[in-house]
């Protein structure tokens, strides 16, 4: 069962991701060759850790949603696009999505079009570090480390230090 | 003066000219460019950016392979491409170039790709758009005159960045007909903004413009010194014209002196690459075995040019007046 947190509290990543991982070991316990795909940044440094953790090294991807957003024609293009690379056969594979922070969903809609321009995927699952509500779309993760309540004006995004070690922090939204 | 390329925030709404662009607007175009380059080797070949957007080749001078790389580049970002047959339109009926332009936007037009044959035809069209307040259309050179080719120079700039990683330690030539070449142009200060520590310039007397000391430039009307060490080649076009006229005596005595043959290749770093913007004429400025030789790298600059202007449309397109 995910945790619920808030702000206040602060967030303890490494308990965060080990729920999340027990969660997807679980929910992958009968695809032997699952392949994992994190959405750029903190999806991606997540992904490398889940696909560690799983012994999935050769089936990891990464995507970067900028050619897909649906805010181009209002924000432009995001100024700092990373390489979506996903080298295995996305034809028939059970890909887990992996996000940082599940919010609105949109995010999740342009990753499912990034893949199915690679090709056909048998099943999609979501894994997201928290969820924080607010979906403007109809997207529902399969694995979630916890629930997140934030004050409103205030969001929610995983980074990374220079040693390569990982935290949940919260910011103002026009930070 | 205002750079009529930027916005009022500094973002690029139009590209007319490398010259006085900043360093990091090209290389947010080359960073970008490199996330379209595996598009090509995907099942499907397209990103929807530019869905619903369309986009104008206006080539009123001739260019197969500029024309047909911005039709792909245009169609992978999900645009609507119109090639406009100029030779048969409405500019041999007599209608002003800016007419032509008005009545393409009121056809709404997102996009103009211009190849021109005078100098300042795209400045000229981006200048009358923002003052008619028609600046949500974009307007991109394609090459105009001999004044700049700004899509190529950034190609070949993601070219050397992707064989050279890093520019700051990089001797550069470009050979031959620097005079009549907007691609040396763009090249020259693309590198310099990019801080290539030496570029030189080799070519006949007759084919140097002055004024290229002024923008750093080293210059060698011998091809065997100016060739010493250096880490990228840049062939350019000899076009025939040139001969016909008073510049050159001919397309064999050129060759001696300035093609590129494997024994002066040689004479640079072992690791040198050798790029050409192309069209190429064997035998004229390269010899057969360099143009196919493993150095180099002219077929990965068409791949690259894709890329390039995938990034340029986009980056365009995204930017707001």
């Amino acid at each position: 069962m995910p945790t619920h947190i808030n702000d206040a509290d602060g967030f303890d990543f490494d308990a965060l991701y080990r729920d999340l991982l027990g969660q997807v070991r679980t929910g992958l316990a009968d695809v032997p060759d699952a392949a994992i795909v994190g959405i750029h940044s903190g999806g991606a440094w997540l992904a490398e850790r889940l696909a560690a953790d799983l012994g999935l090294q050769a089936r990891l991807g990464f995507i970067d949603v900028s050619f897909y957003r649906d805010d181009y024609a209002r924000k432009g293009l995001h100024p700092d696009v990373k390489p979506t690379r996903i080298e295995f056969n996305v034809d028939g594979a059970t890909i887990v999505l992996v996000d940082d922070v599940l919010y609105t969903g949109r995010t999740v809609r342009a990753a499912i079009n990034v893949l199915f321009d690679f090709g056909r995927p048998q099943r999609i699952m979501l894994a997201a570090l928290a969820d924080r509500g607010g979906r403007e779309l109809p997207v529902a993760a399969d694995f979630v480390g916890a629930h997140a309540q934030l004050a409103p004006g205030r969001s929610l995004a995983l980074s990374r230090d220079a040693a390569g070690q990982l935290s949940l922090k919260t910011e103002d939204d026009n930070a | 003066m205002h750079n009529p390329q930027l916005n009022k925030n500094g973002e690029l709404q139009h590209l007319i000219t490398i010259e006085g662009l900043p360093k990091a607007i090209i290389n947010h175009i080359l960073d970008t460019a490199s996330s379209f380059v595996s598009i090509s080797d995907r099942e499907v070949k397209k990103v929807p950016l530019m869905r619903g957007k369309s986009v104008f080749n206006l080539f009123f001078e001739n260019s197969t392979r500029t024309r047909t790389t911005f039709e792909i580049a245009s169609k992978r970002l999900s645009a609507d491409v119109i090639n406009l047959n100029i030779a048969a339109s409405s500019t041999s009926k007599g209608e002003s170039l800016l007419d032509t332009i008005d009545n393409l936007s009121a056809m709404h037009a997102d996009m103009f790709v211009v190849r021109h044959a005078q100098s300042g035809a795209p400045y000229l069209i981006a200048k009358h758009l923002n003052d008619t307040k028609q600046n949500h259309v974009h307007v991109v050179n394609a090459g105009d005159g001999r004044h700049a080719h700004p899509t190529q120079g950034l190609l070949d700039m993601y070219t050397i960045r992707h064989y050279k990683k890093d520019f700051t330690n990089l001797r550069v030539a470009i050979v031959g007909d620097i005079l009549h070449s907007r691609v040396a142009r763009s090249d020259i200060h693309a590198l310099t903004t990019l801080g290539v520590p030496e570029v030189r310039a080799i070519g006949p007397h007759t084919l140097l413009p002055g004024g290229l000391e002024q923008m750093g430039v080293r210059v060698f009307t011998n091809m065997d010194e100016g060739l010493k060490d250096v880490d990228v080649i840049i062939m350019l076009r000899l076009q025939n014209e040139r001969m016909s006229g008073a510049l050159l005596p001919s397309a064999g005595e050129y060759f001696k002196s300035y093609g590129l043959t494997p024994e002066r290749l040689a004479l640079a770093s072992p690791d040198a690459i050798v790029m050409h913007p192309g069209p190429m004429n064997r035998g004229v400025e390269i010899d057969s075995a360099v143009a196919d030789g493993a150095q180099a790298v002219i077929l990965p600059q068409v791949t690259f040019g894709i890329a390039v202007r995938m990034a340029v449309m986009s980056i365009l397109a995204g930017t707001h007046a």
